[in-house]
Parts: C-alpha cells; structure tokens; sequence
C-alpha cells in the first residue's frame, strides 16, 4: 500500500498529499494514470482506468487506485478478475461484449493490421464459440464460462507493481 | 501487494483468535450447532448489526480516523489495545452475558469473520469496501474479547511469514529456472516474428543441441581422455604414426582439410586406439569402454528421443477440449497485462496478429470445398513426379560413388574428382527440396499438411542418398577388406625379414626396432569410413552455411540496397527477400544427426564436430532469419507436438543403428588398427571381460542369457506385451473420444436448453403483457367472436375486421419471435396498420383464422 501511495503521489505530486489522515477528496485524471509505465504498453488502458474510476470518465481517486492493483495483483481470485475484465471488454458498457465491442477489442490487439473481412470473421467466430443463450452477445454468463476455462486467464490477467 | 499481506496477516490473527475463543466456546457451551444455517442469514445478520456498530463506531473513533495505508499499524495497534481493553471490558461482560446470548455473538463474530476473509473477492469499490472491512473489524475486536484470547498468535504468525516466504522463494526460483532456459528470449522474439512454425524449428534445433552435449560428453570423458591421457603417446607405435612416405605433406593444409595426415592418426579416429586390455595406472579397460560408449551412444538416443515423444503425445491428448474456445481465448487472454516495454509490446502486437491470421487460415482451410476429381489427378500426378526425382538422385548417387572409387585407384586426380560425393550430395540436397516445393505447389495441401509432406518426402530423398551412399562405402569396405589379407601377409613377411636380417646380422644383439613410420600397415577400413562422415558433415556444414550466407543474407542486401536504383520493385517483385524454409533445415538437422550417430562409431571426434555446428548455426541462423528472412505469406501455426520430427528422428536413428550393428557384428575388424585388432569380431570383447574380469558364475550366466532358447521365448514375451498394452491403450482411446462426444452432446443440450429458456422467457412476459390489455380489450374481441359465430359463412373479410381492433401488430401471423415486442398496447395507437392489411383480404388465407382470436381467448398458445 505504501508504494502504491508513492506511486499514486508520484504521479502528481503537487496534488496528491502525502498523508492521509485528513481523508481529502483528490482524484487523478486518466491521461496521467495511463502513462504508467505499468500501463503505457497495453492496448486497454484507457478502458482498463475507466471500468475501475467511480465516475466512469476515467479520474481515480486514491480508493480506485489500490482497487484497480488489487483486482490485478496476483492474488485475486479468477471471478474477482473475471468479473473486471468482463467491464474493460465491454467498450460501450452495456452489460454485454457485442460485436463492435469485439471489433474494437481486436483491432486494439492487432493495432489494426487484419482486414474487414478477417475481423469480422474472427467476431463471429468468437460469438458462435462462447454464446451459450443465442443472443448474438456475450453475457457475463458465457464471458466467465468462457474464460474460466482459459488456461492463461489468470497468468495474463495481472499487473506487478 | 503490501496491501494484501496487510490483509493477510489480519486474517490470520483474526482466525487464529477465532478458533481459539471457539475452542473456549465449545468447552463452555457446547451449542454450536447453528453453525450450519449462517451462510443464509446474513442479509439478517446486517440488519442486526446496525445498532452495535453505531456503538462501535463511537468507540472507535479516536482510533481509526487514520486512512488505509496506516492501516497496517493500525491492526497492530488494534491488536494490542484488544488484548488490553477486551481484558478490562471482558469480565463485566462475561457476568451479564446469559449463555444464549454467547452463542449468538459467536455466530456473529464468525460471520464477520468469514466477511472479512472474502472481503477480497468482492467485486465493490474500495470504499465500500473498507467501510465494511472496518465495520467488521471493529466487531470482531470487541466480541472477541468477550469470547478469549488470541493464544498462539506469534506461532501462528510466524508459520504465515515462513508460508509467504517459501511462496515467494518457489516464484522466485521458476523465474530463475526459466531464465536458465538458453536462448528463450532469442526463439521467443523469432516466434513473436515468424510464427510458431519457424518458432519450432528452433526449439527443435535447441533440443538438439542438448542430446549432442550428453553424447559429446560421453564420447569425450569415457573414450577420448582416458586414451590421451593414459594410453600410449603419438609416434609409439605404427597405428599412431603417420606412414614414412605421407609424412612429408602430413602437415599441409589440403592433406588436413581432406582428414588425412596428422588428423588421421590421431584420437578423433578410430584408427589411433590400441588393442591393450587396460591402459594406465587405472588398468582402465579401453577397449571395453569403446565399445560400452558406442552402443550407449545408441541407447541413450532412443531413449531420449522416445521418451520426448511419449510426453509429446501425452501433453497433445492432455488438453482435450482446447479446441472449443479458439477465438474468444486468443482474445481475452492473449494480451499480456504484465508487458511494460516498448518492445516487448510491439513483438506481442505483432505475435498476436500473427496468431490471429494463423487460425484464420485454419478456419477458411476447413470451409473450402472445391473440385475433387482434379485435385486427386494433380496429387498423384505430383507424387509420380516426386518418385521420379528420388529414383533419378539415388541412381545419380550411386554412380558417382562407383566413379570415385575408380578415381581413388588413379593416382593423380584433381579436387573436383577427389570430392565429387560430396557436391553431388550438397548439390541434391540444394536443388531437390525446391523442386520438390513446386511440385508440391500443385497439391494444394493445407500448409501444415503440405509441410509433412514436403518434410517426407525430403526425407526420403536425403535417405536414399545416404543409403546409396552407405552401400557404395560397403563395397569399398570389402575391397578392403580383400586387401588387408594381402598387406597382412607382406607385413607379417617384413617383419619376419627384418627378424631374419638382424639375427643374421648380429646374432647376440636384439634386433634394432624398427621405426613404426616404416612398418607397412592396412588400409584400416574404420578410419576410412570415419573420414569419409567427417568430411560430408563438414562439407554439409559449409554448404548450409554458405547457402545461408548467399541465398538469404546477399539476396536480402541485393534487393535491399540495389532497390533504390532498379527498374522494378525489387522487394515486392522477382527476387524479394528469401522465407524461412523450415522443412529443409529440419530435415537437415534430421540427417546430420543420422550421420553424426552412423560416424561416431568410427570417428568419435565428429561428435564434438557437431557440438561446434549446432551451437554455431543456432546463433548463425538466428541471426540470418531475423535479418533477412520474411515471414512466410501463409502463416500457419506448427503442430501442437512437434512429435513429427520426433518421429522422422527416430527412423534415421533406426536406420543409423543398422549399419553400425552389421559392422559390429559380422565384419572383421583391421587387424593393425582400433581397439578390437586381433579380435575376429568387435563384440568379442565383450566375451573377454566377462571371462577375464568377472567371477566365474557371472560368464555361467552369462552363457545362460545369451542362449537362443532363452532369448527367442523373450522376444516372444515382448510381442505379446506390446500387443497387449496397444490393444489397452486403443479401448482407452476410445473411451476417451466416447466421453469426448458425450460432453460434447451434454453442451449442446444445454445450449439448446438456455436457448429455450432465452426464447420462452421473454415471449412468457410478452404473454402476460399481452394479457392484462387483452382483458380489457376482451369486450372487444368478444364482439369479434360474436360476429365471427353470426356469421361464419361470411369467409375472411368479416373475420378480418373482427380481428383487426384485437391484433393490430400481429405480423405474428409470421410466426416470428420479434413480433412479441410490440406489445398490445401498439394497437391502440396504430390502429392504421389495418390498412395494410387489405391487400390479404382478397386471398383466403387458412392460417389468418386461427390466429385471429388467440388474445381473445385470453392465451396465447405458443405455436411460434
């Protein structure tokens, strides 16, 4: 927890206090969590901020933060994480990954380099695979079924800090 | 992290103290049997609590205004005041509180407790989180006090320290261990390139290089340093001197490129052993050891090779259902969160499109369906063509090695004439593996079948060559043989000569020794074959090397530089940049081993040869494939096993094994040269130690064991036992691939069973929508009824019109699942759909009826 602070405090140091004992109200904006270097690299880290920030726009304030490194630390349990990725996956936060979340999802994994044609391919590959109820989206349901059975969900799925 | 240990710490402490105030517990009460009901109660419990942490909350204050990174101390703190504080407020406590009372605190405090230990696998906000967290901490550090003390804690803390430690060791060896792994990260970045097919050639490369290490450690400390060290130094006798009349050019560069002169005599041959029992201070048995090392070389091959092969196939049949969630796992999992690096990023980008693309062309593979007749006539058409070319170069091959042995009877022949063999070969091996891939072009296999094909076939060549080869050897083998009987002869005779002159001389002196240069000697057929392995490796070795060097490397600079001032586009165009051939290096790989296992018998130098080869071209080909390679246009992934090569590994050992045991155990050895000299056959050495070096019962035995009577039956037993487990593991197969599709069957039917579930819900609540509009409406559609009864004979119009107020929206007459959105209440609103409808008026439609009067009746029958 402390060098989380000290990173917290780091990352904006004329606002961040260095204690807390007076319980202030600060958040941080989201263009200087991301550039972390923790998350400067991964293609999800504006949605990977915002599915944890309270607001949604994507300011932490100090409680999210530890969130966020708590739910990608090691010791999370798999639904814990499950239950997070579900959110940074699902772009429109709708409750459900559709197609254009996927198409996003992709096009940030491969930065855009597979055709039209392949991509949609690859989406509604992906929806035939792990929709279990047939409604052309992935719930949570099919979302934790799907990946409980990943064998690197829970190596893949975690930040070190 | 810090956090978590916080957390953990807590928990520790918090249970241990719980189970010991439970302990206390039983001991006074002994009603702990509601224990079982808590899971359920505790939305109750919440309500309960509210009261006693507003208390506690008060009570707490002064203490706990500190924020969550002091939350640490805080525990400590907490702990300390509970022992304390808890002790004062402990007695009052303990006289008011009646038994009932007791329990029921109890099961409060375990509740919390259980909170607060999956407090962690919560998905709520921090804050929420730590309000609860405190809440129940709070509550647990006041009743527990009222319930005991914490004893143990120390002990206990303590084994959770030593626990966290032995975690974090075990975490921090695997990084070590995987560090130690040579040349991960280098196959890594060439995957994260190339794809895994290429990716595996590598891997492939590296195991190699690790069976070599054993052999060449082998070979190197049980044969050759024992003889360098102990055995008799150079120039002592005439097997390790080089003959009077080459000693002149022994020196020269040509004569040792070509393995003669000092090279030849010395411990990289088998020529230079000698036929004493024992050498050294040691009296260690070389001979013996020669032959042991040798055919140990052999059974530590097979049994490393099967043995990879064996857990090869067990990791493939290991992850069964791999193949349900392809796509969704590439990607939600492939993306690497731990990744921090500019670059890393960028090879994992491109990994991951790679991988993408590579289960693209998996899934279009499967989809394809074309012409079949004509696909068939090209595939035999090609493997025509194919058999033709292996014919052609195994018959090239056994001529040109005919034609050598005529050149190596005239003295003065050039280099080209000297190393025809092996350009020829160099050259096959160049030119037919392309052929072979546009022939293979006409097949249109999936690239991973495509490529066991090509590696097949390579294989084949590359076998016939070596066996063309091999018997060609054999018939020089018997030449030689011929001709050792006749230098035996002329040695014996020059000896005796020699005796004869110098007793005639000086009939009391011993005979002058004769200089071991002069003693004429035979053609020592073992060294020869040795020779002639080094040199194909070596020169093989250089024709990959130089291939690699020309075809990819200057062909990359070429196109790469000569692009600028070109008339075409040079790097998209005719030359462009060469591709990875894996079959080709694999199968080299492959065949060189088989050489390096045929020759070490004869050479135990070549080996080390090989050791220097791999550990070269590992880092060479590294290099070249990065700089100057693309990646193939059809990316596809490589096998799960790589037990392909495993296998075509095995069957040139196999074939390796064979030459070698006919030598060992039907030729005579020279007579003049290698340890087994005077022996009439190489395995008779065995018989010697046994004799010699053992007890007398243990070559009884022996003589036993090796009866045929005794050996055939064994064999028999083989058989039968190979038969027996085959015939086991093929029912387990089958049992296997039985509950494969049961599974199979039991997810569809749940898929089906959601999917109805899915359907039927949604339209169950249109139905009641429907439902409650539909009894107001039932006046109405009582009147339709009514006309409709009035008139029945009056067909469809009247019907329709009667129904029209009922079912305004009812596309329904489809029958689709979307027309239970729009809800009754639409018709009120839109009841000009009517006028669309006219146009079905005129036509006498059998199923409008029906339809009509389904919210009339009030039910909805769900015909849809």
């Amino acid at each position: 927890v402390y060098r989380l602070h000290g990173r917290y405090h780091e990352m904006a140091p004329n606002v961040v206090p260095m204690d807390y004992t007076k319980d202030p109200d600060v958040k941080l904006p989201m263009q200087l969590i991301i550039n972390m270097p923790e998350l400067k690299e991964n293609p999800f880290r504006e949605r990977i901020v915002e599915s944890f920030s309270e607001d949604g726009e994507g300011s932490l304030s100090f409680n999210d933060f530890v969130d966020m490194f708590s739910v990608l630390s090691e010791m999370a349990p798999r639904e814990l994480k499950a239950i997070y990725a579900f959110k940074i996956y699902d772009f429109n936060t709708d409750n459900f990954i559709c197609k254009s979340d996927l198409e996003k999802t992709l096009n940030k994994l491969t930065r855009e380099e597979l055709t039209a044609e392949e991509i949609t391919l690859v989406c509604e590959k992906v929806i035939e695979e792990a929709d279990m109820d047939g409604d052309g989206k992935l719930g949570f349901a099919d979302f934790e079924n799907m990946i409980s059975k990943a064998p690197d969900f829970l190596s893949t799925f975690h930040i070190r800090i | 992290d810090d956090k978590e240990e916080d957390e953990n710490e807590e928990e520790g402490s918090c249970s241990q103290q719980n189970r010991a105030s439970r302990r206390k517990n039983y001991q006074r009460t002994n009603s702990d049997g509601k224990k079982a009901g808590e899971e359920g109660s505790r939305q109750r419990e919440k309500g309960k609590k509210a009261p006693t942490k507003d208390q506690k909350e008060s009570e707490n204050k002064g203490r706990k205004t500190n924020k969550k990174e002091k939350e640490g101390e805080n525990k400590q703190k907490t702990d300390r005041k509970n022992s304390t504080s808890s002790a004062s407020s402990n007695s009052s406590d303990e006289e008011s509180l009646s038994e009932e009372e007791l329990a029921m605190l109890m099961e409060q405090v375990e509740q919390k407790k259980k909170l607060i230990s999956t407090m962690r696998n919560k998905p709520w906000r921090m804050a929420k989180k730590l309000s609860v967290l405190r809440e129940a901490q709070a509550f647990v550090e006041k009743f527990e006090g009222a319930l005991g003390k914490g004893k143990g804690k120390k002990l206990y803390a303590y084994k959770m320290m030593m626990a966290k430690k032995w975690v974090k060791f075990k975490r921090d060896f695997d990084n070590f261990k995987t560090q130690c792994i040579p040349w991960e990260m280098k196959i890594k970045e060439v995957e994260s390139h190339f794809g895994s097919s290429v990716a595996s050639y590598f891997i492939f490369l590296r195991w190699m290089y690790g069976v070599n290490l054993v052999l060449f450690g082998l070979i190197f400390g049980l044969v050759i340093i024992p003889e360098v060290l102990m055995g008799m130094p150079y120039g002592s006798m005439p097997r390790k001197t080089v003959p009077r009349s080459e000693q002149a050019t022994a020196m020269d560069f040509s004569v040792l490129w070509d393995f003669e002169g000092y090279i030849k005599y010395s411990a990289l041959f088998y020529g230079y052993y000698n036929n004493q029992r024992t050498i050294g201070w040691l009296k260690y048995r070389l001979p013996m050891a020669y032959f042991m090392v040798g055919v140990s070389v052999f059974g530590y091959s097979l049994m490393v090779v099967i043995r990879s092969m064996a857990r090869n196939a067990n990791e493939s049949t290991a992850d069964g259902d791999d193949d349900h969630f392809v796509f969704s796992w590439k990607m939600f999992t492939s993306w690497d969160y731990l990744i921090g690096n500019p670059e890393t990023a960028d090879n994992k980008f491109a990994s991951i499109t790679t991988s993408f693309k590579e289960s693209i062309v998996d899934e279009q593979e499967s989809n394809k369906d074309e012409n079949i007749h004509l696909r068939r006539f090209l595939r035999v058409l090609a493997n025509v063509l194919i058999i033709c070319c292996l014919c052609g170069s195994g018959y090239l091959i056994y001529f040109v090695v005919k034609r050598s042995q005529t050149f190596s009877k005239m003295q003065n022949v050039g280099w080209y004439e000297r190393n025809e063999v092996e350009i020829v070969m160099s050259l096959l091996g160049m030119f037919c593996p392309p052929l072979f891939e546009t022939i293979a072009a006409l097949e249109n296999y999936h690239p991973r079948i495509g490529l066991k094909w090509q590696l097949g076939r390579i294989f084949a060549l590359f076998l016939g060559n070596l066996y063309t080869f091999l018997l060609a050897l054999m018939d020089d083998v018997n030449e030689k043989l011929a001709e050792e009987d006749v230098v035996k002869n002329i040695t014996r005779w020059t000896l005796l000569g020699h005796h004869n002159s110098s007793t005639e001389n000086g009939s009391a002196v011993t005979p002058p020794p004769l200089d071991p240069a002069d003693v004429p000697r035979g053609p020592c057929w073992e060294t020869t074959v040795g020779i002639e392995f080094v040199r194909l490796t070596v020169s093989d070795i250089l024709v990959t090397y130089i291939t690699i060097l020309v075809g990819d490397f200057i062909r990359a600079c070429f196109v790469r530089f000569v692009n600028y001032c070109w008339c075409w586009d040079l790097e998209a165009g005719f030359p462009s940049y060469a591709e990875f051939d894996i079959s080709g290096n694999v199968l080299g790989l492959v065949f060189n081993q088989g050489m390096i296992w045929m020759g070490s018998f004869y050479a135990p130098g070549l080996v080390g040869i090989n050791v220097l080869r791999l550990l070269t071209s590992m880092y060479f080909q590294c290099w070249a494939v990065m700089s100057s390679n693309v990646p193939h246009e059809r990316v596809f992934k490589a096998s799960k096993s790589n037990n392909f090569y495993m296998g075509l590994l095995l069957l040139i050992l196999f074939l390796s094994l064979l030459p070698v045991a006919y030598t060992i155990m039907s030729l005579p050895p020279s007579f003049d040269c290698g340890p087994f000299s005077g022996k009439k056959r190489m395995y008779e050495v065995i018989q010697e130690t046994i004799e010699l070096d053992f007890p007398l019962f243990v070559a009884k035995i022996f003589s036993y064991v090796a009866n045929p009577g005794l050996i055939i039956p064994a064999i028999l037993l083989m058989v039968l036992a190979i038969y027996y487990l085959n015939a086991v593991s093929e029912a387990y197969q089958r049992a296997n691939a039985e509950l494969k599709k049961k599974m199979q069957m039991q997810r569809e039917e749940e898929k089906n069973k959601r999917n109805n579930k899915a359907s039927t819900n949604p339209m169950l609540q249109d139905l009641e929508d429907l439902f409650t509009p539909s009894t107001k409406n039932e006046s109405d559609s009582k009147q339709a009824e009514d006309k409709k009864t009035e008139s029945p004979n009056k067909t469809s119009p009247v019907g329709k019109q009667g129904k029209a107020p009922v079912l305004p929206g009812s596309p329904m007459t489809g029958g689709r699942g979307a027309a239970f959105t729009p809800p009754p209440h639409v018709l009120m609103t839109q009841p000009p759909i009517l006028g669309v409808r006219p146009p079905y008026l005129g036509q006498p439609r059998p199923r409008g009826l029906p339809v009509v009067p389904v919210p009339g009746r009030g039910r909805g029958q769900p015909r849809y």
